[in-house]
């Protein structure tokens, strides 16, 4: 009930001071015009407030020619003049070339330091009625912040004539900040701009009603705490919103970094110590495809991560069947001594990388799509990290259809199981664990390529992901891949939810702490194979 | 009863080495302090401090070999232990500057005044004191392998599962230790020792009476290991290794015998931090990475696992080679030969050197556990 006629009483209220505004416009720019001429600053001063107040078509002009002190008067017939930047002379009152010759003794309009600001001050409400929307915009936003009440007149002109819905929404919006602001406003003006900063409820909002003076009305009063309480659960469920995104942004990377991990780890039983290498070798890649292409074809760039995708993958995937050929196939039945012999791979890897490339951070550029932000609600969300999201959910989906629906997942499945029986029904434990180790690597050298977006490419890459995937794994057990996704999350979304409590590294080693007493509880991470294997 | 156990604990080749440790600790110390340094037989302060380092890292191995030889729990945090050691030592250390520090404060270490502190956090009470900080020394890495392992072995956290836990547990506490608001000196450790009981920390006495002492300690922990592994509870011990499953259904609570030999070889492994700290003069969180502690398993494995000599040995040669690599024009190419080793010694030398070397009866190696042969379990 109070909403409505708190929206009755503004639109009234509006109603009311754009009729007695518009009639009086030109009469008050003509009176305005006069205070220019008698070479005072105080004169000067008045006159500006009152040119910017007036909504006067020319008024904008006017202004800016003061400021570029292009402004001339003549003291003796009481006239203001512009010189048009072109070189002729306008009529100020009219804004219409003068006939004739230009009278004698012009003076430019002095401005001090005050009258400057005054100046700047009546543009930034000038600009309200600029014919592009962008830069009413701009100029409503700047309003907002300045609480200039000279440009209450301006404004309600401006909302009047305004068409673009967002933009219409800004100006009230300043409007009813100035409102809040004024000491003469009347009690009915001062709900209907609380009730719309209710509205806008964001930081600006809230911090403009908590400053408010003491002396207002018991009404006002009570509409600006409950306003203010209104904002408070909004800004919190939208903090929430955030903390939530980041986390899932957060969650995706270590998917991306873990997933690869999880897969070897389940089918084969060893932790592969040189994975997070892997990931860099496929962030370098990256690197090189786009070397290659600003050199011979820059037209290529925005499909720069579209070749590298393949390229990566093969790469490390390649990479990592010469692993498992190599070393790891000597080593089956001792899971610690492979653990340490895929360590000392990844030193062998890390110092190549660092022979080749150089120890130095290297650039890798975002292609078009990738760059920028937008908004929603009261977040905003970056494209890379988006990207990066969609990417994770693809990979994820592809590996999990792979798994579930190709041969040589089905022959994955088994040897996960129970290797001995799937060895028993013939299948080639052999060929799949080398095969395995290739596609595990291989998801690795993609989480690469997106990595390459959003963090350092340098040989210490992987290095930074390693024991945060191991955690992933090991939090959400071996050999399911919904335990990874469902590991991946909840530890980045904790990890950001704690963040603002404890602290970036305080958060970390909470968390830490929490895994590690996790796995006092579940030693086998949440979904943990169930079935005879499992205490083999 | 124990003098003779004592006697019999070491075999062959352990009295070799037993004595081989006791004549440096006597030897080197005064060939360093008797000789001009012009004679050839002379040695200087540098190689004594940089073997005295070495006899350290030895301890910490033989701490290593001790549960991963012979309980098969490979610690990949056992760095944490040794950094916590020599923390405690290195608050003694400090609280010795007094008022010769930069601020000239007379209870607070220079790196408090900075940040501003009034007085000293309560954890630092006592550390003035020698026996308590020496206490420390032994107790703090004890109560937290104790803690740790209570937890981590009565829910039966074994394999690389613990491997992963024991590495998350030292880096978070390498995060921990990088904060200045910890209380121990943030990113830049305790530094700046003047001296230890009254002698200068940089004279020659000193520092020889550090070697032979850090030469004691490792025949000492040698000892010990080596009783633990001849006793009942170390043929318990080889049981868990080889068979864990097997040695439960027996009867035996084998938690409570991996919380004992796990707690043990943390307190040795704190013991050698105490020792190395007033040797190199400084202790930061970098030495909580968790790179160092899997590195300290390579010295075990290339000396050779199960051997308790020859994790020492592994110690010195790696630490050796590494000094001798990373001063020259090769050093580059270190981290390739470490990488090397890691792959070469697993692949070629399971035993290590002292699998190369004809031995008597000794306990079954590492690879002895039955019924194993090339089949990986998934989660064993």
């Amino acid at each position: 009930m109070r909403e409505v006629r708190d929206r009755f009483l503004a639109l009234v209220l509006s109603f009311g001071v754009l009729l007695s505004g518009g009639l009086a416009a030109a009469q008050t720019y003509e009176d305005a015009l006069r205070g220019f001429t008698a070479d005072s600053f105080n004169d000067t001063d008045a006159a500006i407030s009152a040119v910017a107040g007036s909504g006067h078509a020319m008024a904008a002009v006017l202004i800016q020619a003061l400021q570029d002190e292009r402004l001339l008067f003549d003291a003796q017939d009481k006239r203001v003049f512009i010189r048009d930047a072109s070189g002729p002379l306008l009529d100020a009152a009219t804004g219409k070339p003068i006939a004739g010759n230009a009278p004698a003794n012009l003076q430019p309009v002095r401005l001090n330091n005050r009258l400057r600001r005054s100046v700047e001050a009546a543009l930034g409400s000038l600009t309200l009625v600029s014919p592009e929307p962008a830069k009413r915009f701009e100029a409503a936003q700047a309003v907002f912040k300045s609480r200039d009440a000279n440009a209450l007149a301006t404004l309600d002109s401006a909302i009047a004539k305004e068409v673009d819905a967002r933009v219409k929404k800004a100006l009230i919006e300043a409007r009813a900040a100035i409102v809040l602001g004024k000491a003469d406003a009347t009690e009915p003006e001062k709900l209907a701009a609380v009730a719309t900063m209710r509205e806008r409820g964001d930081h600006d909002a809230r911090a403009l009603l908590s400053g408010l003076s003491d002396d207002q009305p018991v009404s006002v009063k009570r509409l600006v705490a409950d306003a203010i309480s209104t904002i408070d659960s909004q800004l919190a469920m939208w903090s929430v919103v955030q903390n939530l995104w980041y986390g899932l942004s957060l969650g995706s990377v270590l998917l991306l970094a873990a997933i690869g991990l999880a897969i070897t780890f389940g089918v084969m039983g060893v932790i592969n110590m040189a994975h997070g290498e892997m990931v860099m070798l496929g962030a370098y890649t990256t690197f090189v495809v786009q070397e290659v292409i600003r050199a011979r074809m820059p037209w290529l760039f925005d499909y720069s991560l579209a070749i590298a995708i393949p390229l990566a993958f093969l790469v490390a995937a390649v990479v990592g069947m010469a692993i498992e050929r190599g070393v790891i196939q000597f080593l089956y039945g001792r899971p610690l001594e492979t653990l340490l012999a895929t360590w000392g791979i990844s030193l062998i890897l890390q110092q190549a990388v660092r022979t080749i490339f150089g120890p130095t951070n290297r650039e890798v550029g975002a292609p078009g799509f990738m760059s920028g932000a937008f908004e929603l609600g009261g977040l905003s969300i970056t494209w890379n990290r988006l990207w990066i999201i969609v990417f994770a959910a693809l990979i994820f989906v592809a590996l999990l259809a792979a798994l579930r629906f190709t041969t040589l997942g089905l022959q994955m499945r088994a040897v996960t199981q129970n290797r001995r029986m799937a060895s028993a029904m013939a299948i080639p434990t052999n060929r799949i664990d080398a095969f395995t180790f290739g596609l595990g690597s291989g998801i690795a050298g993609l989480a690469g390529v997106a990595l390459s977006q959003i963090d350092n490419v340098s040989p210490n890459l992987g290095q930074g992901y390693i024991i945060d995937s191991f955690l992933v794994v090991v939090f959400g057990g071996v050999g399911n891949l919904w335990g990874t996704l469902v590991g991946a999350l909840s530890l980045g979304i904790a990890n950001k939810f704690l963040e603002p409590y404890a602290g970036a590294v305080l958060g970390k080693i909470l968390l830490l702490v929490l895994v590690i007493l996790f796995i006092q509880k579940r030693p086998r991470g949440l979904f943990a194979l169930k079935g005879r294997a499992v205490e083999a | 009863m124990i003098t003779r156990r004592l006697i019999e604990a070491p075999d062959g080749r352990g009295w070799i080495f037993l004595a081989i440790v006791l004549v440096a600790a006597v030897l080197v110390p005064l060939l360093h302090l008797l000789l001009p340094p012009s004679s050839p037989f002379h040695v200087s302060t540098s190689v004594m401090t940089l073997w005295g380092k070495y006899l350290c890292f030895a301890l910490l191995a033989l701490s290593l070999d001790l549960v991963w030889g012979y309980c098969g729990i490979l610690s990949l945090g056992h760095g944490a232990f040794f950094a916590l050691g020599g923390y405690a030592m290195g608050m003694y250390l400090m609280r010795q500057i007094g008022t010769r520090g930069v601020y000239a404060h007379p209870t607070l270490p220079d790196f408090m005044v900075f940040l501003n502190w009034k007085e000293l956090p309560w954890f630092w009470y006592g550390f003035d004191w020698f026996p308590y900080a020496l206490l420390m020394v032994v107790l703090v890495p004890g109560v937290l392998a104790f803690v740790f392992g209570w937890f981590a072995f009565r829910s039966r956290v074994t394999g690389v599962y613990l491997s992963i836990i024991t590495q998350a547990l030292t880096y978070a506490l390498m995060l921990g230790f990088f904060r200045n608001n910890f209380g121990f000196g943030g990113n830049n450790g305790l530094t700046d020792f003047k001296d230890i009981l009254g002698f200068n920390i940089q004279s020659s006495q000193t520092r020889a009476a550090l070697f032979a002492l850090s030469a004691v300690a490792l025949a000492l922990g040698y000892v010990v290991a080596r009783m633990v592994v001849q006793s009942k509870a170390g043929k318990v011990l080889i049981a868990i290794r080889d068979a864990e499953s097997r040695t439960r259904f027996l009867g035996y609570r084998v938690e409570n015998y991996k919380t004992y030999v796990f707690t043990l070889s943390a307190c040795m492994a704190g013991i050698a931090g105490a020792l190395y700290v007033p040797q190199v003069g400084i202790i930061n969180p970098s030495e909580f990475a968790p790179a160092n502690s899997i590195e300290m398993v390579i010295w075990v494995a290339v000396g050779g696992r199960s051997t308790l000599v020859g994790a020492a040995l592994g110690a010195v040669i790696v630490n050796f080679a590494k000094s001798t690599f990373t001063t020259g024009m090769l050093a580059p190419y270190w981290l390739f030969a470490l990488g090397a080793l890691f792959v070469l010694v697993t692949i070629f030398l399971p035993k290590g050197i002292l699998g190369l070397m004809p031995q008597r009866a000794e306990p079954a190696g590492p690879n002895g556990s039955p019924a194993n042969g090339r089949v990986a379990q998934p989660a064993e």
